[in-house]
Protein backbone atom coordinates (compact mmCIF):
# COMPACT_ATOMS: atom_id res chain seq x y z
CA UNK A 1 0.00 0.00 0.00
CA UNK A 2 1.58 3.60 -0.79
CA UNK A 3 0.11 5.16 1.77
CA UNK A 4 -1.98 4.19 5.13
CA UNK A 5 -5.60 5.35 5.90
CA UNK A 6 -6.00 8.81 7.43
CA UNK A 7 -7.59 6.98 10.35
CA UNK A 8 -4.31 4.92 10.59
CA UNK A 9 -2.05 7.85 10.42
CA UNK A 10 -4.32 10.31 12.95
CA UNK A 11 -4.28 7.14 15.06
CA UNK A 12 -0.48 6.76 14.94
CA UNK A 13 0.34 10.60 15.39
CA UNK A 14 -2.08 10.99 18.57
CA UNK A 15 -0.49 7.07 19.88
CA UNK A 16 3.03 9.45 19.28
CA UNK A 17 2.28 11.86 21.88
CA UNK A 18 0.18 10.11 24.89
CA UNK A 19 1.68 8.53 27.43
CA UNK A 20 -0.63 5.66 27.56
CA UNK A 21 0.70 2.46 25.86
CA UNK A 22 -0.69 1.91 22.26
CA UNK A 23 -0.37 0.00 19.60
CA UNK A 24 -1.77 -0.31 16.20
CA UNK A 25 -2.24 -3.07 13.47
CA UNK A 26 -4.25 -2.71 10.06
CA UNK A 27 -6.88 -5.24 9.08
CA UNK A 28 -3.84 -6.99 7.23
CA UNK A 29 -2.91 -8.49 10.47
CA UNK A 30 0.39 -6.26 10.11
CA UNK A 31 1.86 -4.55 13.12
CA UNK A 32 2.14 -0.67 12.44
CA UNK A 33 3.20 0.71 15.35
CA UNK A 34 3.55 1.19 19.01
CA UNK A 35 4.59 4.23 20.63
CA UNK A 36 7.44 4.67 23.23
CA UNK A 37 5.59 4.13 26.06
CA UNK A 38 4.55 0.81 24.97
CA UNK A 39 8.50 -0.18 24.54
CA UNK A 40 9.02 0.30 27.75
CA UNK A 41 6.40 -2.35 28.84
CA UNK A 42 7.24 -4.87 25.97
CA UNK A 43 11.02 -4.65 25.87
CA UNK A 44 11.76 -3.54 22.27
CA UNK A 45 12.05 -0.54 20.76
CA UNK A 46 9.87 0.18 17.21
CA UNK A 47 13.04 1.35 15.51
CA UNK A 48 14.39 -1.98 15.73
CA UNK A 49 10.90 -3.89 15.21
CA UNK A 50 9.73 -1.91 12.24
CA UNK A 51 6.31 -3.52 10.94
CA UNK A 52 5.91 -6.90 10.69
CA UNK A 53 3.19 -9.92 10.45
CA UNK A 54 1.10 -9.77 13.61
CA UNK A 55 2.20 -13.99 13.50
CA UNK A 56 5.68 -12.97 13.69
CA UNK A 57 4.95 -10.46 16.35
CA UNK A 58 2.69 -13.33 18.45
CA UNK A 59 5.53 -15.68 18.34
CA UNK A 60 8.26 -13.17 19.23
CA UNK A 61 5.67 -12.33 22.11
CA UNK A 62 3.92 -15.07 23.56
CA UNK A 63 0.80 -14.28 25.79
CA UNK A 64 -0.47 -16.08 29.05
CA UNK A 65 -3.58 -15.66 31.35
CA UNK A 66 -3.75 -14.37 34.35
CA UNK A 67 -3.13 -18.05 35.20
CA UNK A 68 -0.07 -18.38 33.43
CA UNK A 69 -1.52 -20.30 31.05
CA UNK A 70 -0.66 -19.75 27.14
CA UNK A 71 -2.96 -17.88 25.34
CA UNK A 72 -3.38 -19.30 21.89
CA UNK A 73 -2.72 -16.65 18.98
CA UNK A 74 -6.30 -16.19 17.44
CA UNK A 75 -7.57 -16.09 20.93
CA UNK A 76 -5.32 -13.12 21.88
CA UNK A 77 -7.30 -9.87 21.81
CA UNK A 78 -5.94 -8.36 18.72
CA UNK A 79 -6.93 -11.32 16.57
CA UNK A 80 -9.98 -11.73 18.07
CA UNK A 81 -10.82 -7.88 17.81
CA UNK A 82 -9.65 -8.07 14.07
CA UNK A 83 -12.00 -10.97 12.95
CA UNK A 84 -14.83 -9.91 14.82
CA UNK A 85 -14.46 -6.22 14.85
CA UNK A 86 -16.02 -5.85 18.62
CA UNK A 87 -14.16 -4.31 21.31
CA UNK A 88 -12.08 -6.57 23.98
CA UNK A 89 -10.50 -5.87 26.81
CA UNK A 90 -8.81 -8.55 29.03
CA UNK A 91 -6.20 -9.15 31.78
CA UNK A 92 -3.39 -11.30 30.48
CA UNK A 93 0.66 -11.37 31.53
CA UNK A 94 3.44 -11.25 29.28
CA UNK A 95 7.10 -11.85 29.97
CA UNK A 96 9.38 -9.01 30.71
CA UNK A 97 12.84 -8.44 29.80
CA UNK A 98 13.71 -10.29 33.27
CA UNK A 99 11.82 -12.98 32.56
CA UNK A 100 9.27 -12.24 34.77
CA UNK A 101 5.44 -12.73 33.86
CA UNK A 102 3.94 -8.72 33.85
CA UNK A 103 0.56 -8.71 34.80
CA UNK A 104 -1.28 -5.68 31.92
CA UNK A 105 -4.82 -4.69 31.37
CA UNK A 106 -5.53 -4.31 27.60
CA UNK A 107 -8.00 -2.46 25.59
CA UNK A 108 -8.41 -3.85 22.25
CA UNK A 109 -10.74 -1.12 19.93
CA UNK A 110 -11.70 -1.73 16.75
CA UNK A 111 -11.11 0.85 13.96
CA UNK A 112 -13.94 1.26 11.50
CA UNK A 113 -13.80 4.05 9.31
CA UNK A 114 -16.34 5.96 6.77
CA UNK A 115 -17.87 3.62 3.97
CA UNK A 116 -17.66 0.61 5.96
CA UNK A 117 -14.09 0.22 6.15
CA UNK A 118 -12.36 -2.31 8.40
CA UNK A 119 -8.93 -0.22 9.11
CA UNK A 120 -7.49 -2.28 11.54
CA UNK A 121 -6.88 -1.93 15.73
CA UNK A 122 -5.72 -0.12 18.15
CA UNK A 123 -4.37 -1.48 21.33
CA UNK A 124 -4.36 0.27 24.63
CA UNK A 125 -2.54 -1.50 27.69
CA UNK A 126 -1.12 -0.54 30.75
CA UNK A 127 0.55 -2.68 33.52
CA UNK A 128 -1.02 -3.55 36.58
CA UNK A 129 0.41 -3.09 40.18
CA UNK A 130 1.64 -6.73 41.30
CA UNK A 131 -0.27 -6.79 44.54
CA UNK B 1 -6.21 17.99 -20.13
CA UNK B 2 -6.86 21.79 -19.56
CA UNK B 3 -6.97 23.55 -15.93
CA UNK B 4 -8.95 26.67 -15.17
CA UNK B 5 -8.79 28.35 -11.88
CA UNK B 6 -12.17 29.92 -10.97
CA UNK B 7 -11.51 30.77 -7.36
CA UNK B 8 -8.62 30.22 -5.37
CA UNK B 9 -9.01 31.97 -1.99
CA UNK B 10 -9.77 30.22 0.76
CA UNK B 11 -12.23 30.28 4.13
CA UNK B 12 -14.01 33.72 2.69
CA UNK B 13 -14.45 35.25 -0.56
CA UNK B 14 -12.20 38.26 -0.16
CA UNK B 15 -12.96 41.10 -3.26
CA UNK B 16 -11.26 44.36 -3.14
CA UNK B 17 -8.68 45.97 -4.70
CA UNK B 18 -5.81 44.14 -2.89
CA UNK B 19 -7.22 40.76 -3.97
CA UNK B 20 -7.71 41.43 -7.95
CA UNK B 21 -4.54 39.91 -9.38
CA UNK B 22 -5.08 36.87 -7.33
CA UNK B 23 -8.82 36.71 -6.87
CA UNK B 24 -11.12 37.17 -4.41
CA UNK B 25 -13.57 34.16 -5.15
CA UNK B 26 -13.48 31.03 -2.96
CA UNK B 27 -12.23 27.64 -4.13
CA UNK B 28 -13.50 26.60 -7.49
CA UNK B 29 -11.43 24.60 -10.14
CA UNK B 30 -12.64 23.68 -14.13
CA UNK B 31 -10.62 20.57 -15.58
CA UNK B 32 -11.70 19.47 -19.20
CA UNK B 33 -10.45 16.07 -20.32
CA UNK B 34 -9.96 16.57 -24.16
CA UNK B 35 -13.17 14.31 -24.58
CA UNK B 36 -15.02 16.74 -23.39
CA UNK B 37 -15.52 15.58 -19.85
CA UNK B 38 -16.27 18.77 -17.93
CA UNK B 39 -15.53 18.33 -14.19
CA UNK B 40 -16.08 21.33 -11.46
CA UNK B 41 -13.46 20.98 -8.49
CA UNK B 42 -15.67 22.35 -5.82
CA UNK B 43 -18.27 24.87 -5.75
CA UNK B 44 -17.28 28.12 -3.79
CA UNK B 45 -18.21 31.20 -5.11
CA UNK B 46 -15.92 31.35 -8.47
CA UNK B 47 -18.17 28.65 -9.71
CA UNK B 48 -20.46 31.06 -10.51
CA UNK B 49 -18.54 32.58 -13.43
CA UNK B 50 -17.59 29.40 -14.75
CA UNK B 51 -21.94 28.64 -14.73
CA UNK B 52 -21.63 31.34 -17.59
CA UNK B 53 -19.03 30.01 -19.54
CA UNK B 54 -19.80 26.03 -20.52
CA UNK B 55 -21.83 26.79 -23.18
CA UNK B 56 -23.74 23.37 -24.89
CA UNK B 57 -22.60 20.49 -22.39
CA UNK B 58 -24.61 16.79 -22.14
CA UNK B 59 -23.44 16.84 -18.88
CA UNK B 60 -21.08 17.94 -15.70
CA UNK B 61 -20.26 16.51 -12.75
CA UNK B 62 -19.57 18.60 -9.75
CA UNK B 63 -16.61 16.90 -7.47
CA UNK B 64 -16.38 18.48 -4.08
CA UNK B 65 -13.82 17.91 -1.40
CA UNK B 66 -15.83 18.87 1.79
CA UNK B 67 -19.21 20.43 2.56
CA UNK B 68 -17.37 23.55 4.41
CA UNK B 69 -18.99 26.94 3.15
CA UNK B 70 -15.94 28.66 1.19
CA UNK B 71 -16.33 25.21 -0.85
CA UNK B 72 -19.77 25.27 -1.55
CA UNK B 73 -21.43 28.76 -1.15
CA UNK B 74 -21.53 29.37 -5.04
CA UNK B 75 -23.59 26.17 -5.45
CA UNK B 76 -26.63 27.42 -5.37
CA UNK B 77 -25.89 29.76 -7.98
CA UNK B 78 -24.58 28.21 -10.50
CA UNK B 79 -26.59 28.29 -13.83
CA UNK B 80 -26.06 24.69 -14.94
CA UNK B 81 -28.39 23.49 -12.07
CA UNK B 82 -31.11 25.42 -13.65
CA UNK B 83 -31.23 24.35 -17.25
CA UNK B 84 -33.96 21.95 -17.57
CA UNK B 85 -32.79 18.38 -18.47
CA UNK B 86 -29.03 18.70 -18.31
CA UNK B 87 -27.11 16.14 -16.70
CA UNK B 88 -25.17 17.28 -13.37
CA UNK B 89 -23.79 15.12 -10.93
CA UNK B 90 -22.50 16.64 -7.82
CA UNK B 91 -20.10 14.37 -5.62
CA UNK B 92 -19.10 14.35 -1.88
CA UNK B 93 -17.24 13.08 0.65
CA UNK B 94 -19.16 9.99 2.11
CA UNK B 95 -20.44 9.86 5.95
CA UNK B 96 -21.76 7.35 8.08
CA UNK B 97 -24.33 8.79 9.47
CA UNK B 98 -25.90 11.42 6.70
CA UNK B 99 -26.27 10.94 2.87
CA UNK B 100 -25.28 13.72 0.88
CA UNK B 101 -28.51 15.35 -0.20
CA UNK B 102 -29.22 15.72 3.62
CA UNK B 103 -26.05 17.72 4.64
CA UNK B 104 -26.19 19.78 1.76
CA UNK B 105 -29.59 21.10 1.89
CA UNK B 106 -28.66 22.28 5.00
CA UNK B 107 -27.30 25.10 2.58
CA UNK B 108 -29.74 24.63 -0.04
CA UNK B 109 -33.06 25.31 1.70
CA UNK B 110 -35.02 27.88 3.43
CA UNK B 111 -33.52 30.16 5.16
CA UNK B 112 -30.49 29.65 4.15
CA UNK B 113 -31.23 29.55 0.39
CA UNK B 114 -34.77 29.99 -1.36
CA UNK B 115 -34.19 27.34 -3.29
CA UNK B 116 -34.63 23.91 -2.31
CA UNK B 117 -32.72 21.19 -4.23
CA UNK B 118 -35.62 19.25 -5.16
CA UNK B 119 -37.09 22.53 -7.18
CA UNK B 120 -33.76 22.58 -9.43
CA UNK B 121 -35.32 21.77 -12.76
CA UNK B 122 -31.75 19.85 -13.80
CA UNK B 123 -31.87 16.28 -13.87
CA UNK B 124 -29.58 15.98 -10.75
CA UNK B 125 -27.69 13.09 -8.98
CA UNK B 126 -25.96 13.22 -5.79
CA UNK B 127 -23.33 10.73 -5.62
CA UNK B 128 -21.22 9.71 -2.20
CA UNK B 129 -17.64 9.47 -3.70
CA UNK B 130 -16.07 5.96 -3.66
CA UNK B 131 -12.72 6.21 -1.98
CA UNK B 132 -10.57 4.73 -4.21
CA UNK B 133 -10.81 4.54 -8.46
CA UNK B 134 -13.41 5.36 -10.50
CA UNK B 135 -14.16 6.56 -14.04
CA UNK B 136 -16.16 9.99 -15.13
CA UNK B 137 -15.57 10.25 -19.21
CA UNK B 138 -12.32 9.77 -20.55
CA UNK B 139 -10.77 10.79 -16.95
CA UNK B 140 -9.62 8.52 -14.43
CA UNK B 141 -10.14 9.63 -10.80
CA UNK B 142 -8.91 8.76 -7.36
CA UNK B 143 -10.63 10.30 -3.99
CA UNK B 144 -9.08 9.97 -0.89
CA UNK B 145 -9.60 11.06 3.01
CA UNK B 146 -7.26 13.85 3.84
CA UNK B 147 -6.16 15.52 7.12
CA UNK B 148 -8.36 18.18 7.65
CA UNK B 149 -11.06 18.83 10.35
CA UNK B 150 -14.29 17.12 9.34
CA UNK B 151 -14.73 14.68 6.64
CA UNK B 152 -12.40 15.92 3.69
CA UNK B 153 -11.05 14.28 0.33
CA UNK B 154 -8.37 15.38 -1.84
CA UNK B 155 -8.80 14.17 -6.27
CA UNK B 156 -6.41 12.80 -7.91
CA UNK B 157 -7.83 13.13 -12.00
CA UNK B 158 -5.59 11.55 -14.49
CA UNK B 159 -5.74 11.76 -18.26
CA UNK B 160 -3.82 8.98 -20.49
CA UNK B 161 -0.55 9.77 -18.22
CA UNK B 162 -0.78 13.18 -16.78
CA UNK B 163 -2.04 13.11 -12.69
CA UNK B 164 -3.49 16.59 -11.50
CA UNK B 165 -3.80 16.32 -7.81
CA UNK B 166 -6.12 18.67 -6.01
CA UNK B 167 -6.38 19.15 -2.35
CA UNK B 168 -7.20 22.87 -1.40
CA UNK B 169 -7.95 22.09 2.26
CA UNK B 170 -5.07 20.11 3.78
CA UNK B 171 -2.79 20.26 7.09
CA UNK B 172 -0.86 16.50 6.22
CA UNK B 173 1.89 18.02 9.20
CA UNK B 174 -0.22 18.09 12.06
CA UNK B 175 0.97 16.17 14.63
CA UNK B 176 4.04 15.20 12.88
CA UNK B 177 6.79 15.89 14.83
CA UNK B 178 9.51 16.47 12.07
CA UNK B 179 7.71 16.74 8.82
CA UNK B 180 8.16 15.78 6.28
CA UNK B 181 7.87 12.20 7.35
CA UNK B 182 7.85 8.29 5.54
CA UNK B 183 5.22 8.68 2.39
CA UNK B 184 3.29 5.58 3.73
CA UNK B 185 2.54 7.93 7.00
CA UNK B 186 1.80 11.41 5.09
CA UNK B 187 -1.71 12.36 4.21
CA UNK B 188 -2.33 12.41 0.85
CA UNK B 189 1.22 11.12 -0.53
CA UNK B 190 -0.76 8.60 -2.42
CA UNK B 191 -2.83 11.16 -4.32
CA UNK B 192 0.17 13.72 -4.62
CA UNK B 193 3.21 10.92 -6.09
CA UNK B 194 4.56 12.16 -9.09
CA UNK B 195 1.44 14.49 -10.43
CA UNK B 196 1.69 16.78 -13.07
CA UNK B 197 0.37 19.44 -10.96
CA UNK B 198 -0.56 19.55 -7.68
CA UNK B 199 -3.22 22.08 -6.43
CA UNK B 200 -2.76 22.56 -2.97
CA UNK B 201 -3.68 24.50 -0.07
CA UNK B 202 -1.48 27.51 0.70
CA UNK B 203 -3.19 29.46 3.62
CA UNK B 204 -0.64 30.46 6.14
CA UNK B 205 3.10 31.89 6.21
CA UNK B 206 5.25 30.27 7.97
CA UNK B 207 5.25 32.67 10.77
CA UNK B 208 1.09 32.97 11.07
CA UNK B 209 0.92 29.20 11.14
CA UNK B 210 1.40 28.63 14.97
CA UNK B 211 -1.39 30.55 15.63
CA UNK B 212 -4.20 27.86 13.56
CA UNK B 213 -2.68 24.49 14.56
CA UNK B 214 -5.24 21.85 13.99
CA UNK B 215 -7.58 24.30 11.53
CA UNK B 216 -6.80 21.86 8.40
CA UNK B 217 -4.70 24.49 6.73
CA UNK B 218 -1.00 24.45 5.81
CA UNK B 219 1.95 26.87 5.90
CA UNK B 220 3.83 27.59 2.91
CA UNK B 221 7.13 25.39 4.14
CA UNK B 222 5.03 22.39 4.70
CA UNK B 223 3.32 22.66 1.69
CA UNK B 224 6.66 22.55 -0.18
CA UNK B 225 8.17 20.04 2.16
CA UNK B 226 5.13 17.79 0.83
CA UNK B 227 5.49 18.70 -2.93
CA UNK B 228 8.86 17.26 -2.56
CA UNK B 229 8.11 14.47 -1.03
CA UNK B 230 5.66 13.45 -3.37
CA UNK B 231 8.04 14.28 -6.48
CA UNK B 232 5.03 16.36 -7.79
CA UNK B 233 6.59 18.48 -11.38
CA UNK B 234 4.40 21.65 -10.67
CA UNK B 235 2.30 23.19 -7.08
CA UNK B 236 0.20 25.77 -7.62
CA UNK B 237 -0.34 27.26 -4.65
CA UNK B 238 -4.27 27.74 -3.49
CA UNK B 239 -6.70 28.41 -1.28
CA UNK B 240 -5.02 31.77 -0.04
CA UNK B 241 -5.64 33.28 3.49
CA UNK B 242 -8.57 35.90 2.91
CA UNK B 243 -6.22 38.35 4.96
CA UNK B 244 -3.68 37.96 2.85
CA UNK B 245 -3.30 41.36 -0.34
CA UNK B 246 -1.63 40.55 -3.41
CA UNK B 247 1.37 41.89 -2.51
CA UNK B 248 1.10 39.17 0.15
CA UNK B 249 0.78 36.76 -1.91
CA UNK B 250 3.55 38.28 -4.10
CA UNK B 251 6.32 38.03 -1.65
CA UNK B 252 5.15 33.99 -0.41
CA UNK B 253 5.49 33.00 -3.78
CA UNK B 254 8.96 34.52 -4.21
CA UNK B 255 9.89 33.35 -1.36
CA UNK B 256 8.97 30.02 -1.88
CA UNK B 257 11.21 30.07 -5.09
CA UNK B 258 14.21 31.08 -3.75
CA UNK B 259 14.00 27.90 -1.63
CA UNK B 260 14.26 26.29 -4.84
CA UNK B 261 12.33 23.53 -4.97
CA UNK B 262 13.24 20.46 -7.63
CA UNK B 263 10.04 21.67 -9.44
CA UNK B 264 8.23 24.60 -10.62
CA UNK B 265 5.52 26.79 -8.50
CA UNK B 266 2.91 28.44 -9.85
CA UNK B 267 0.93 31.09 -8.51
CA UNK B 268 -2.74 30.34 -7.83
CA UNK B 269 -4.33 33.12 -9.67
CA UNK B 270 -8.37 33.55 -10.71
CA UNK B 271 -8.06 33.10 -14.58
CA UNK B 272 -4.94 30.91 -14.94
CA UNK B 273 -5.37 28.35 -17.53
CA UNK B 274 -2.76 25.27 -17.79
CA UNK B 275 -3.07 22.84 -20.52
CA UNK B 276 -1.29 19.35 -20.12
CA UNK C 1 1.12 29.19 21.47
CA UNK C 2 -2.54 29.26 22.54
CA UNK C 3 -5.67 26.88 21.35
CA UNK C 4 -6.16 23.18 22.46
CA UNK C 5 -3.35 20.75 23.52
CA UNK C 6 -2.04 18.75 19.98
CA UNK C 7 -4.04 15.35 21.53
CA UNK C 8 -7.38 16.86 21.37
CA UNK C 9 -6.55 18.37 17.96
CA UNK C 10 -5.75 15.03 16.81
CA UNK C 11 -8.31 13.18 18.94
CA UNK C 12 -11.07 15.36 17.53
CA UNK C 13 -9.80 15.24 14.04
CA UNK C 14 -9.47 11.11 14.28
CA UNK C 15 -13.00 11.11 15.36
CA UNK C 16 -14.61 12.85 12.97
CA UNK C 17 -13.23 10.02 10.92
CA UNK C 18 -14.28 6.98 13.11
CA UNK C 19 -18.23 5.51 12.64
CA UNK C 20 -18.43 4.25 16.41
CA UNK C 21 -19.65 7.06 18.21
CA UNK C 22 -17.17 9.12 19.72
CA UNK C 23 -16.98 11.94 23.57
CA UNK C 24 -14.22 13.75 24.35
CA UNK C 25 -14.39 15.39 27.85
CA UNK C 26 -11.77 17.87 29.26
CA UNK C 27 -9.57 17.18 33.02
CA UNK C 28 -12.74 18.34 34.49
CA UNK C 29 -15.34 16.25 32.19
CA UNK C 30 -16.86 19.02 30.09
CA UNK C 31 -17.49 18.21 26.72
CA UNK C 32 -15.27 18.89 24.34
CA UNK C 33 -16.42 17.11 21.32
CA UNK C 34 -18.66 14.74 20.15
CA UNK C 35 -18.74 13.38 16.52
CA UNK C 36 -21.74 13.08 13.94
CA UNK C 37 -22.68 9.28 14.94
CA UNK C 38 -22.48 10.42 18.81
CA UNK C 39 -25.02 13.21 17.95
CA UNK C 40 -27.59 10.24 17.28
CA UNK C 41 -26.80 8.86 20.88
CA UNK C 42 -27.48 12.33 21.75
CA UNK C 43 -30.86 13.20 19.73
CA UNK C 44 -28.49 17.02 19.47
CA UNK C 45 -25.87 17.79 16.76
CA UNK C 46 -22.77 19.15 18.00
CA UNK C 47 -22.81 22.45 16.48
CA UNK C 48 -26.21 22.91 18.31
CA UNK C 49 -25.19 21.85 21.00
CA UNK C 50 -21.31 22.59 21.77
CA UNK C 51 -19.63 22.15 24.60
CA UNK C 52 -21.14 21.24 27.85
CA UNK C 53 -20.26 20.68 31.44
CA UNK C 54 -20.47 17.49 32.85
CA UNK C 55 -23.81 18.24 35.13
CA UNK C 56 -25.44 18.95 31.80
CA UNK C 57 -24.66 16.26 29.39
CA UNK C 58 -24.93 13.19 31.98
CA UNK C 59 -28.26 14.33 32.38
CA UNK C 60 -29.10 14.54 28.97
CA UNK C 61 -29.50 11.33 28.22
CA UNK C 62 -30.81 8.49 31.26
CA UNK C 63 -28.48 5.14 31.30
CA UNK C 64 -29.19 2.23 33.47
CA UNK C 65 -27.19 -1.16 34.14
CA UNK C 66 -28.27 -4.56 32.89
CA UNK C 67 -30.43 -4.93 35.47
CA UNK C 68 -32.24 -1.59 34.68
CA UNK C 69 -31.17 0.26 37.62
CA UNK C 70 -29.58 3.77 37.36
CA UNK C 71 -26.29 4.65 36.90
CA UNK C 72 -24.57 7.52 38.65
CA UNK C 73 -22.36 9.97 36.35
CA UNK C 74 -19.65 9.32 38.73
CA UNK C 75 -19.75 5.64 37.70
CA UNK C 76 -19.99 5.80 34.03
CA UNK C 77 -16.66 4.96 32.18
CA UNK C 78 -15.56 8.49 31.89
CA UNK C 79 -15.95 9.60 35.21
CA UNK C 80 -13.99 6.63 36.35
CA UNK C 81 -11.32 7.55 33.49
CA UNK C 82 -10.83 10.64 34.55
CA UNK C 83 -10.85 10.09 38.39
CA UNK C 84 -8.55 7.16 38.21
CA UNK C 85 -6.48 7.97 35.08
CA UNK C 86 -7.56 4.05 34.15
CA UNK C 87 -9.32 2.81 31.16
CA UNK C 88 -13.27 1.99 32.15
CA UNK C 89 -15.44 0.30 30.51
CA UNK C 90 -18.82 -1.49 31.11
CA UNK C 91 -22.12 -1.96 29.07
CA UNK C 92 -25.41 0.26 29.74
CA UNK C 93 -28.91 0.77 28.06
CA UNK C 94 -28.82 4.75 27.17
CA UNK C 95 -32.02 6.60 26.29
CA UNK C 96 -31.13 9.89 24.57
CA UNK C 97 -33.35 12.71 23.81
CA UNK C 98 -35.23 10.61 20.89
CA UNK C 99 -36.60 8.47 23.68
CA UNK C 100 -35.25 5.39 22.13
CA UNK C 101 -33.25 2.79 24.41
CA UNK C 102 -30.21 1.97 22.86
CA UNK C 103 -28.15 -1.41 24.66
CA UNK C 104 -24.17 0.20 24.10
CA UNK C 105 -20.72 -0.68 25.03
CA UNK C 106 -18.71 2.00 26.55
CA UNK C 107 -14.98 2.54 26.57
CA UNK C 108 -13.15 5.54 28.21
CA UNK C 109 -9.64 6.01 27.84
CA UNK C 110 -7.77 8.84 29.72
CA UNK C 111 -6.20 11.24 27.35
CA UNK C 112 -2.54 11.37 29.09
CA UNK C 113 0.27 13.45 27.40
CA UNK C 114 3.68 13.04 27.64
CA UNK C 115 5.08 15.15 31.10
CA UNK C 116 1.97 13.88 33.24
CA UNK C 117 -0.11 15.99 31.63
CA UNK C 118 -3.77 15.18 31.91
CA UNK C 119 -5.68 16.22 29.11
CA UNK C 120 -8.99 15.08 29.51
CA UNK C 121 -10.48 11.37 28.60
CA UNK C 122 -12.30 9.99 25.40
CA UNK C 123 -15.23 7.67 25.58
CA UNK C 124 -15.96 4.96 23.01
CA UNK C 125 -18.82 3.57 22.08
CA UNK C 126 -20.73 0.63 20.39
CA UNK C 127 -24.15 -0.62 19.78
CA UNK C 128 -24.57 -4.49 21.51
CA UNK C 129 -27.77 -4.44 19.16
CA UNK C 130 -25.95 -4.57 15.94
CA UNK C 131 -23.12 -5.97 14.19
CA UNK C 132 -21.40 -4.32 11.31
Amino acid sequence: MIQKPIELILMRQLASYLATPIMIADHERTLLYFNPTAEAILGRRFAETQEMRLEEWMQALPLYDEMGQFIPPEERPLPTVLRERRPVHRRLRLRGSAGDLRLIEATVLPLEGQGGRHLGGVIIFWELDQP
Amino acid sequence: MKVTLWGTRGSLAAAGPETVRYGGNTSCVEVRGDDGTVLVLDAGTGIRRLGGTLGSIASVDILLTHLHMDHLQGLGFFAPLYQPGLEVHIWGPPSSTLNLQQRLLRYLSPPLFPVRLRELPCRLTLHDVPLGRFRIGGLDLEADLVCHPGPTVGYRITAGETPVTYIPDHEPALGVQHFPSEPAWTSGFALARGAALLIHDAQYADEDYPRFVGWGHSAIRDVLAFARLAGVQRLMTFHHNPGYSDDDLDRLLEAARRTRPPFQILPGREGFTLEL
Amino acid sequence: MSGPAIELILMRQLASHLVMPIFVVDPEGNLLFYNEPAERLLGRRFDEAGPMPLAEWSTGFTQRDEAGATVRAEDLPLAVALREHRPAHRTLWITGDDGVARHLGITALPLEGAGGRHLGAVAFFWSLDERP
